[in-house]
């Protein structure tokens, strides 16, 4: 099968690739590239534990196909403490016990950046909104929506 | 955190420094961060891709399998049939001698299930091994299936499983696990009142986000390393030792790690046959659920009907409890036998009850094998039996947590399984209940005791 190549920023960083035409942004990243923070649930866009940030926006790595990515810059949530500090979201959704199995968990916290960036103090609703593509079983979600009402919060203590 | 020092404050310490205290769990940074490794997260240099072949019938016998179409797909590797699998028929809780041995790892001339793995196909490609899987052709001949509980348990019904012989797990008590404790029939004829009623539920799939799988990598001393999501580390691995006839110093499983398992990823269900394929290939192998497949493949909380008939006075005291339970097994035993077991042992409630009679079946249908899910056995029951309790406390005119607490169970007091009770607090627990609910009861039950003689 012809490859074909793709050069993106993933964190920050340059990738290239050949990849096979109609692999899947999920497969590159954790199968190709090496980085599994973006999880497999249902390859189907029905679950949002392959949730990254391209170009700013939510997106379902298991319904974006890699060659569509080319010249993107793409965000996981592995490349959210760099430095060795946890950003804020990762910090909260520790201290608000948000995560348990976690397998759900790098794609919320993605889902809940991209509220963030757009909506830095978002209502509960909005929270609510912005997390409902993601399905966690474990949580029973409220730690979560917590979790991202304390950093808006913050952000809003920050902002005044 | 609020802790009331209210209860069992003689007989409790008051230095604990964990409760009340919150604790970072060891886990999280891992999640957060998602460095945490899941299975699925190995990968190793030319790992193959296993997807199985199953079966589009609720029961119906093989007449041939025919793989040659598959084998000529590009990227087929190896193709397994019943055949290659060493010990074939096992059951899991053999090692706990639950026996008989009654599933296939591979349909082996019959499969009694709809999804039944027949096949199992390796590829250099998740791909190539989907594309084959569905060129390999299995002649069936459809059997008459039965799906409802009592229909199986009616004479002439199709026989589910040879291996039982009957369409009923048969227990060292006969067809049924019995609790006998008592006189039920006189205290039936003494009672104010008899109600006699009958509760119902369907499968409950668990739907872990992340689905049930394992990858192997075969190792250069001959042993394979397995990364599994089991919730049943130990268990799986001697299972799998049986199966594949293979010491246990030739296996290595590194597990631990679960996406959400709620019970639903104890059978020993995709390891073995994936560590075949590893073994015959001499390449790493991963087995993944589909979503499709956790959905529809993995074993759910068995469908449960329990029947419940109680005596019961004017002045609430319950005299007599009988009890049919039937656990459908679906078409293998798995941890159902256990799980029917456990509804016998529970099925009186947390109340002290003179006379009781319990009956509990595990029963063989054509349905996707039930399994372990939380509290599976006594989670349905539960219900069953605070269902039947508000309705007695109607029917007699009761408050229902008073009626409650007047059958409550109390430290002595002898079980219909002959276990007296140790350590209750279940009075307790509906004071504090009532409390919070702001659902007051007498002022008499709020000095009630579990623990101390004649409160
Ligand atoms: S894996 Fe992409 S939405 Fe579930
Ligand atoms: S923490 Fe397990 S699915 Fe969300």
């Amino acid at each position: 099968m012809a490859k074909v190549p793709v050069q993106f920023t993933l964190n920050g960083s340059e990738k290239a690739e050949f990849v096979d035409s109609g692999t899947t942004l999920l497969h590159a990243l954790r199968d190709k590239i090496g980085d599994t923070s973006p999880k497999g649930g249902c390859h189907q866009g029905s679950c949002g534990a392959c949730s990254v940030i391209i170009d700013g926006e939510l997106r379902l790595s298991c319904l974006t196909l890699a060659e569509t990515c080319d010249g993107a810059v793409i965000s996981t949530t592995s490349g959210l403490s760099d430095s060795g500090v946890l950003h804020p979201l990762q910090r909260a959704f520790l201290d608000t016990f948000a995560t348990q199995c976690g397998f759900c968990t790098p794609g919320m916290i993605m889902a809940a950046k991209v509220l963030l960036d757009h909506t830095p103090n978002p209502s509960r609703d909005e929270v609510v909104e912005a997390l409902s593509g993601n399905i966690c079983r474990c949580t029973g979600y409220e730690p979560i929506i917590q979790a991202v009402l304390t950093v808006a919060r913050s952000n809003s203590q920050n902002a005044a | 955190m609020e802790l009331r020092k209210n209860y069992f404050a003689d007989v409790r310490r008051d230095d604990l420094h964990e409760i009340g205290q919150p604790r970072p769990r060891s886990d999280s940074p891992g999640h957060v961060t998602g460095k945490t490794a899941f299975f699925a997260d190995r990968n190793f240099p030319g790992m193959l891709h296993l997807k199985m072949v199953r079966s589009p019938h609720h029961h119906a016998r093989i007449r041939s399998i025919d793989t040659s179409e598959a084998e000529k797909h590009p990227g087929v590797v190896k193709i397994l049939t019943a055949k290659d699998v060493p010990h074939n028929v096992y059951t899991i809780l053999i090692l706990i001698q639950i026996g008989p041995e009654d599933e296939t790892v591979l349909a082996d001339g019959k499969v009694r299930w709809k999804g039944e793995a027949v096949v199992a196909v390796l590829a250099e490609t998740e791909r190539a091994a989907q594309e084959a899987a569905a060129k390999v052709k299995v002649d069936y001949e459809v059997l008459p299936a039965v799906f409802d509980m009592q229909e199986a348990l009616k004479p002439g019904a199709p026989l589910v499983n040879e291996y039982h012989g009957q369409n009923y797990y048969l227990y060292d008590s006969g067809e049924c696990r019995k609790v006998r404790f008592g006189d039920v029939e006189a205290g039936f004829t003494g009672a104010d009142h008899v109600l006699e009623q009958s509760y119902q539920s369907s499968p409950i799939e668990h739907a872990p986000t992340e689905t049930t799988g394992c990858v192997v990598a075969p190792e250069g001393n001959d042993r394979f390393t397995c990364y599994t999501n089991t919730q049943a580390m130990f268990f799986t691995l001697d299972n799998t030792s049986i199966i594949l006839q293979m010491p246990g110093s030739k296996l290595h499983f590194v597990g631990g790690t679960v996406g959400g398992g709620f019970g639903g990823k104890v059978d020993v269900i995709v390891e073995p046959i994936a560590i075949l394929g590893a073994k015959l290939t001499g390449r790493p192998v991963c087995f993944i659920y589909s979503r499709e497949e956790e959905m529809q493949i993995s074993s759910p909380r068995a469908a449960e009907k329990v029947v419940i008939k109680d005596g019961v006075m004017k002045d609430g005291r319950i005299v007599a409890r009988k009890v049919t339970g039937y656990t459908d097994a679906g078409a293998y035993s798995r941890h159902s036998p256990y799980g029917a077991q456990k509804g016998a042992g529970h099925y009186p409630g947390p109340y002290t009850i003179p006379n009781v009679w319990i009956d509990t079946y595990c029963v063989y249908t054509n349905r996707t094998p039930s399994s372990a899910m939380r509290g599976f056995g006594v989670t349905i029951g539960d219900f069953a039996l605070e269902v039947q309790m508000d309705k007695l406390a109607r029917l007699i005119g009761m408050d229902p947590l008073e009626f409650r607490f007047i059958n409550a169970y109390r430290d002595g007091d002898m079980k219909a399984h002959r276990q007296p009770t140790e350590g209750a607090a279940l009075i307790e627990c509906m004071q504090e209940a009532s409390r919070a609910a702001n659902w007051p009861v007498a002022e008499k039950y709020m000095a009630m005791s579990s623990y101390v003689k004649g409160a």
